[in-house]
């Protein structure tokens, strides 16, 4: 069974100007769709990578997984119970228990005048745990020595409280972990080091892991399966080597071939047309379709279904 | 070579503070020819923003230039403020930042933002510099430039607003333009547009470009010849396709490794040990000696040699082999 | 981390830096020690502060004791031998032989107290709803923030003298002398929350978004945890700006109610109750009585003003 098994999940916010505002200049309300129908599921000890630039609703997906923001449609469940719905205290806190995040900013997610001891026995320490040694011992487990318990978070480089994030993230022994952006605040070298840490961590502790980012080369490493997201819908899904060598979706194949590549000094391929329409008025049947050199007259009338393709699974009427 | 486009000379930047004196920038020298693009690369704090302050007058007190000379298009700079330093910026260098946002006035219609920037610095009149501007417009790609000429940059998205960007910088035909991390804010399809139109634009009109960038991709699309960073000095400087192939410094071969791209197929990334030294606790020697897998008994002690002759790799013991890039 | 075996002999014991330690070594006290007029005007602050607490061990009488006045000594001028007694006052005597000296110590002590005393208040009143307000959001933001807006628009020295008023109004004749001092704590108090509540309810609104606050939401910590141990911290520096600026301003308030006579009784004289007193001799010529209070009060007002006017250079981030 799937630890987590996302359907038809939505999420529409009110982004209409306040009340006089709107009267004054009569205007309606106004509803941005970050994430529109999206199903998936992510088996036990594997991870799971979302990819997509902004807007795309990748980051909503996660907070709406870990319960900071509730979904306007559809369910997340996880080991089968519905963290938005399930009326049995105990079970929700049994699960909330074992998801964990870690942040994009490390600089913005570690409380500043907090010492690294208590930032890492938080989760512990909330639900009345022993925490005695606990950050000494995580923070040796991440690569750091356990003397840095006693410090404050600016002593730190971006990368290292990166690892203290890592740590907080472990203390309550999750099971899942939501990693959004995890490594793209972070230079190159050190983005290989903390990549390289969280795919020992996975294996070691047999984690599994919900990697948001919006680099595909990033994601190759870690993942076992990648979403592609456009404009809140998943448009394509597949293993990470058949996306890379085969991407099927029109948007999967201009991301591969607009990201800047080591080899091509000099490289002089058209760029990608158009930019990300405006989410509050998306386009009309398939939302990539004004940008799509393959658009038919059905793209913009219907939207696509995910349907399989060799293994691979795309929401296109076109691909095949 | 005829004279360089922007030529700088054993540049250091000190800023002093309670510890010490920091060094930002120390002892760097790189030139750039006419329409050339030098890719400027480092990670953070590692000096290569602060080095195209230096060389645009906007360096933020206490930082300031200890040594060294800026020279553009003959012209020595680095001594300019005040008014000379803004007629500089602007009439021969041009800028564009990360953030599109703040690089525009958000109060000021874009049309009368170019056009102001036009006849400050060129001899036109009001009616030739709005056509300019229009022209400017329609140069980076923006539809229907003559209707848009009136809009506010909020009216903008984020790459339409960068080429707006790079419509100022470039409006006054200035002869060298200073990219700081032109694409990081951005998309990476609209990176790729926004790459691409600076690419096109400056071979064009032979304009120089300072590209400068975290990201090794983003070098080895566009630039002609690339300066690495790190803590501060210059490590590497030669023609792109050399040094990205072929590295001699351990450093570059290290950052070139551990970009997932070119560890592709891998298990897991290659990575440099460790993290770049804050610049108030520099090691003796080279500064990368305790990052360095190939580190030898001089590299502790002896500092680094220092690159002056515009290519090579400031490194006691240069790398012979043949980097596995892609 | 089931599996991570716990060695014994982990020297987890390393004793962490104090807190007071850090801030001595700090950036902050580093810039103090450069800054002549922030050293000079907290000097001149503590040597005030000390004397207004020290008042009955310094002051060479006690001008409230009736025992000890000698009506013969009244209007003697400062560091003349009185031509009566012989008796030297350094600051002169009022008309009832009173040492000004003297007055101005014991007068500093309430205007100090009271200043405050009312300045506490504020802040706890503003931080508390500018937390509520900034976190909370909603209608109660709406109505905690508008109550501020509709308070702001009167000056706060009305607002002090209508509290009084009413507060007179309903308090027994004879306790109006006992309350008076209690009754001014809370009128310039309730006059000054307004800034405190909006600062902090700014800082809050920043903070609460950052990843650290939503990191302790995931964990499950409850709003009130959150305000308290997570943001409070963090607003607390613009609040120490405030409140120094707002003692200022309210020693000076005191001293506006207490010489329009609706403050501190003459039993009890702050300074403003000195000057109040004072002026009515001016013209007659004996100018020492309206003279010292009023430069004292002047002092002590500027060195509290300008040590806020550094700390809000010191701690604005921006300006470092």
């Amino acid at each position: 069974m799937a630890l987590v098994s996302i359907k038809n999940l939505t999420r529409i916010f009110d982004v209409s100007k306040p009340w006089l505002n709107r009267v004054v200049e009569r205007r309606e309300k106004a509803y941005l769709t970050a994430v529109s129908d999206v199903s998936f599921d992510i088996k036990e000890k594997s991870v799971y990578a979302l990819v997509g630039e902004s807007g795309s609703g990748k980051s909503t997906i996660g907070k709406m997984l870990v319960g900071l923001l509730r979904p306007s449609e559809g369910s997340v469940e996880i080991r089968g119970v519905d963290l938005a719905r399930e009326q049995d205290a105990a079970r929700v806190d049994a699960v909330r228990a074992d998801i964990q995040m870690i942040f994009q900013d490390p600089f913005a997610s570690l409380n500043p005048r907090w010492r690294v001891r208590d930032i890492i026995a938080e989760p512990v320490a909330a639900r009345g745990g022993d925490t005695k040694g606990l950050s000494e011992k995580l923070l040796e487990q991440v690569g750091l020595s356990a003397r840095d318990a006693g410090k404050f978070p600016h002593e730190f480089s971006g990368g290292q409280r990166q690892r203290i994030c890592i740590a907080r993230a472990l203390a309550s022994e999750p099971k899942l972990i939501v990693c959004d952006e995890p490594t793209s605040a972070l230079d190159v070298s050190v983005q290989a080091q903390v990549l390289n840490l969280m795919s020992d961590l996975q294996d070691d502790l047999g984690l599994t892991y919900l990697f948001i980012s919006h680099d595909l080369t990033v994601v190759q490493h870690i993942s076992d399966r990648v979403g592609v997201l456009y404009l809140g819908r998943l448009v394509e899904e597949a293993t990470p080597d058949d996306l890379f060598d085969n991407p099927k979706h029109p948007y999967t194949q201009m991301l591969l071939a607009a990201a800047p590549q080591l080899g091509s000094f000099g490289r002089d391929v058209p760029p990608p047309k158009g930019e990300i329409p405006d989410p509050i008025n998306p386009p009309s049947g398939c939302a990539y379709h004004p940008r799509c050199p393959l658009a038919q007259d059905i793209c913009k009338a219907e939207r696509p279904l995910m349907r399989d393709l060799r293994g691979a699974k795309v929401a296109c009427h076109m691909a095949e | 070579m005829t004279t360089p486009i922007l030529s700088i000379r054993n540049l250091t930047v000190e800023i002093p503070t309670r510890h010490g004196i920091l060094r930002p920038v120390d002892n760097v020298s790189y030139d750039i020819g006419k329409g050339e693009i030098l890719g400027v690369v480092g990670e953070s704090g590692a000096g290569k923003s602060m080095a195209g302050n230096a060389v645009i007058g906007l360096l933020s007190p206490p930082a300031h230039i200890a040594h060294g000379e800026i020279h553009v298009n003959g012209q020595r700079v680095d001594h300019l403020h005040g008014d000379p330093m803004r007629r500089l910026r602007g009439k021969e260098i041009g800028m564009v930042f990360q953030d599109p946002l703040t690089s525009l006035n958000p109060l000021l219609r874009i049309g009368d933002q170019l056009t102001e920037t036009i006849l400050a610095h060129l001899d036109v009149s009001r009616a030739q510099a709005e056509e300019r501007a229009i022209q400017a417009l329609d140069e980076v790609g923006i539809p229907g430039a003559r209707e848009r000429i009136n809009s506010y940059p909020h009216e903008f998205s984020g790459g339409m607003r960068q080429r707006v960007v790079i419509a100022l910088a470039l409006c006054a035909e200035p002869s060298l333009i200073i990219a700081d991390e032109p694409t990081t804010a951005l998309d990476v399809s609209v990176q790729a547009q926004i790459i691409a139109l600076l690419k096109d634009l400056c071979r064009e009109r032979g304009t120089a470009v300072m590209l400068i960038t975290h990201d090794m991709g983003v070098i080895a699309e566009a630039a002609d010849r690339v300066a690495v960073m790190y803590a501060g000095k210059l490590v590497e400087l030669g023609p792109v396709r050399d040094v990205l192939t072929t590295p001699r410094h351990p450093y570059t071969d290290g950052l070139m490794g551990s970009t997932p791209l070119a560890s592709r197929g891998k298990d897991r990334l290659h990575q440099i040990p460790g993290a770049m030294p804050r610049l108030d606790a520099l090691p003796t020697g080279c500064a990368f000696h305790p990052r360095c897998p190939f580190v030898q008994e001089k590299c502790r002690h002896d500092p680094a040699p220092v690159l002056t002759d515009g290519t090579g790799a400031a490194c006691w013991y240069p790398l012979d082999k043949k980097a596995e890039v892609a | 981390m089931t599996d991570m075996p716990q060695s014994p002999d982990t020297p987890i014991a390393v004793k962490d830096p104090s807190r007071l330690k850090l801030a001595l070594d700090s950036d902050f006290i580093y810039t103090f020690k450069r800054s002549p007029v922030a050293v000079v005007s907290f000097v001149v602050v503590v040597i005030m502060v000390l004397a207004a607490i020290f008042a009955p061990l310094i002051a060479p009488y006690n001008p409230f004791d009736p025992g000890s006045l000698n009506l013969m000594n009244g209007f003697s001028k400062p560091m003349e031998p009185n031509q009566f007694t012989g008796d030297i006052f350094w600051l002169g005597t009022d008309d009832q032989g009173r040492d000004v000296f003297s007055t101005i110590l014991y007068g500093m002590r309430i205007s100090l107290f009271v200043g405050a005393a009312a300045v506490l208040f504020a802040m706890v009143l503003g931080i508390t709803l500018g937390l509520i307000a900034g976190y909370v959001g909603g209608w109660t933001e709406t109505i905690i923030m508008r109550t501020a807006d509709v308070q702001l628009t009167f000056p706060a020295i009305l607002v002090a003298m209508l509290i009084f008023g009413v507060a007179k109004g309903i308090t027994p004749v004879e306790y109006r002398d006992q309350m008076a001092i209690w009754v001014l704590i809370i009128a310039i108090g309730l006059s000054d929350w307004v800034q405190f509540a909006r600062v902090v309810r700014g800082a809050t609104l920043v903070e609460k978004n950052k990843e650290y606050v939503q990191a302790a939401r995931l964990i499950g910590r409850t709003s009130p945890a959150i305000m308290l141990r997570h943001i409070l911290p963090n607003v607390l520096s613009p609040v120490l700006v405030i409140a120094t600026i707002s003692l200022a301003l309210a020693i000076i308030a005191e001293a506006t109610l207490s010489f329009l006579g609706v403050g501190a009784p003459p039993t009890q004289p702050s300074l403003g109750t000195l000057i109040r007193i004072g002026q009515g001799f001016l013209f007659s010529g004996e100018w020492w009585i309206l003279l010292f209070p009023a430069v004292t009060l002047l002092t002590l007002a500027l060195s509290v003003n300008l040590l806020g006017d550094w700390l809000r250079d010191a701690l604005n981030p921006r300006l470092r």
